[in-house]
């Protein structure tokens, strides 16, 4: 082991840090705010409606995420409709080819996800809404997403940590994100385990702070299932 | 656009390799996480701290990070030790035996959370009265625990093997000739790579549906003695 290669090299891990949270940060944004319509249209919407959000949940599930990848960044160059088209500028570079593939492949699972939150609120509480006399949209706004969305965060907490090692899968088509910094310092030095030792350093760091973060989100949005502290405290017997 | 230029042999070759890297990899998962769960579950403190920092490290880690720490530090490895038992050539790792152990290893962390579970889920009475007809502890882990967390494991077991399978794309970065980069080459050569890749895709949306079928028949088999609500 000789860490002073690494302690040199740092810059290009920061470097490595700042891309890998920004793919994985805008890729979950995104991916998540399309996910939310696709979930209620995928259980309220009409059967027509229903059937390409299906394929497209059950195609970005089926398929790995590097498959995808290549397909977007490799594979849209073989049509001249694409590269005669505005957005050929855009796809041609690597960086917005990851983040597309990224937010599609999230937003797939989130929307599973948030199908299986949404399906599972209990009865009760809509009666409760159609009772009070809420329009559908009203009820899908105040009573079905604030209770879906509290349902939904322990499984989509994985999909985060999912998607921060997914990323690392940007570095096989040329972007420098924590494994891409990685795999320049191993070429330069030949150092394998120095240089990927630290990538794996930094993806633990960043995977239990996202953990204590959600834990954190958690005690917030489950405040009101908590046990109800007791303020008078009990004397013992004299 | 669906002519596959000659290359059909060529990606089949490659799909018969995913399959055999996932079974291979499937198979050193479920040893290991048969071995984890037992030791999550044991009286010994150390058993119980290694299985802990074995299952917390690889979830911490991504695949691709640990495939290339495997691959290009087992390299350097091997021949750091070879001089050292007198053995002077060079030695390239395999990258088949370092995909599948990779692989192995990662979701031998996975199958250890869901054998724990379903050991756990079998009933506590069931266990004593094994002891107390006198079976030794191995004899009640085969006769008693082993038929009945099955059940309990299937679904999470499920899972876990069509991530595995997605996983198993991976080994084509460490030049494992499988289906992913079968298609590389034939898109270098044929300059289609959507063509190839959308094959590959299909392959893979077949191989995990053909599995969601086979794991349905399997719970529903090993599920006959429970009565459904």
């Amino acid at each position: 082991m000789d860490l002073s290669i690494i302690i040199e090299n740092l810059p290009i891990y920061f470097t490595g840090l700042k891309n890998t949270i920004i793919l994985v940060s805008i890729s979950l944004a995104l991916g998540l705010v399309l996910a939310v319509p696709l979930a209620i249209l995928r259980n309220y919407g009409k059967p027509l409606v229903q059937l390409p959000i299906r394929a497209f949940v059950y195609f970005f599930r089926g398929t790995p995420l590097l498959v995808q990848m290549f397909l977007i960044y490799y594979g849209f160059g073989q049509f001249d409709l694409i590269k005669e088209s505005l957005v050929w500028p855009l796809f041609r570079e690597a960086y917005f080819c990851a983040l597309f593939a990224f937010t599609l492949n999230t937003a797939a699972y989130t929307t599973e996800i948030l199908r299986g939150a949404i399906k599972a609120t209990p009865h009760g509480e809509i009666e409760a809404a159609m009772a009070a006399g809420m329009s559908r949209s009203l009820m899908v706004r105040r009573i079905i997403l604030p209770s879906a969305f509290r349902r939904a965060l322990p499984a989509y907490s994985n999909e985060i940590i999912f998607m921060l090692h997914g990323s690392s899968l940007a570095s096989v088509i040329t972007i420098v994100d924590i494994t891409g910094a990685a795999r320049i310092i191993n070429s330069r030095f030949y150092s394998p385990y120095e240089a990927f030792l630290t990538a794996a350093v930094f993806y633990m760091a960043i995977t239990f702070l996202i953990v204590f973060l959600v834990k954190k989100l958690e005690v917030r949005w489950f405040a009101h299932l908590q046990p109800q502290s007791t303020k008078t405290t009990i004397e013992a017997p004299p | 656009m669906f002519s596959l230029h000659g290359y059909g042999p060529s990606i089949f070759e490659g799909t018969v390799l995913t399959l055999e890297v996932s079974l291979v990899s499937l198979f050193i998962a479920m040893l290991l996480g048969i071995c984890g769960a037992l030791a999550k579950l044991s009286d010994a403190k150390s058993l119980r701290f290694v299985s802990q920092v074995y299952t917390t490290i690889i979830r911490g880690i991504p695949d691709l990070v640990l495939m290339l720490l495997i691959f290009f530090g087992g390299q350097v490895m091997i021949n750091q030790l070879g001089p050292m038992v007198g053995y002077d050539d060079y030695i390239d790792i395999n990258p088949f035996i370092a995909g599948v152990s990779t692989i192995g290893f990662i979701f031998g962390a996975y199958m250890t959370e869901t054998f724990r579970g379903a050991i756990l889920a079998v009933s506590k009475g069931q266990l004593e009265a094994g002891t107390a007809y006198g079976m030794s502890s191995f004899m009640v882990f085969r006769r008693i625990t082993l038929p009945q967390m099955v059940r309990h494991a299937l679904p999470g077991f499920g899972n876990n093997w069509l991530v595995l399978v997605k996983t198993t794309a991976l080994v084509s970065i460490i030049g494992l000739d499988d289906m992913v980069r079968k298609a590389g080459l034939a898109a270098g050569a044929t300059r289609k790579p959507f063509t190839f890749y959308l094959v590959v895709a299909i392959n893979y949306l077949l191989i995990t549906t053909v599995s969601i079928y086979i794991l349905k028949y399997l719970e529903r088999r090993y599920s006959v003695g429970v009565r459904e609500i």
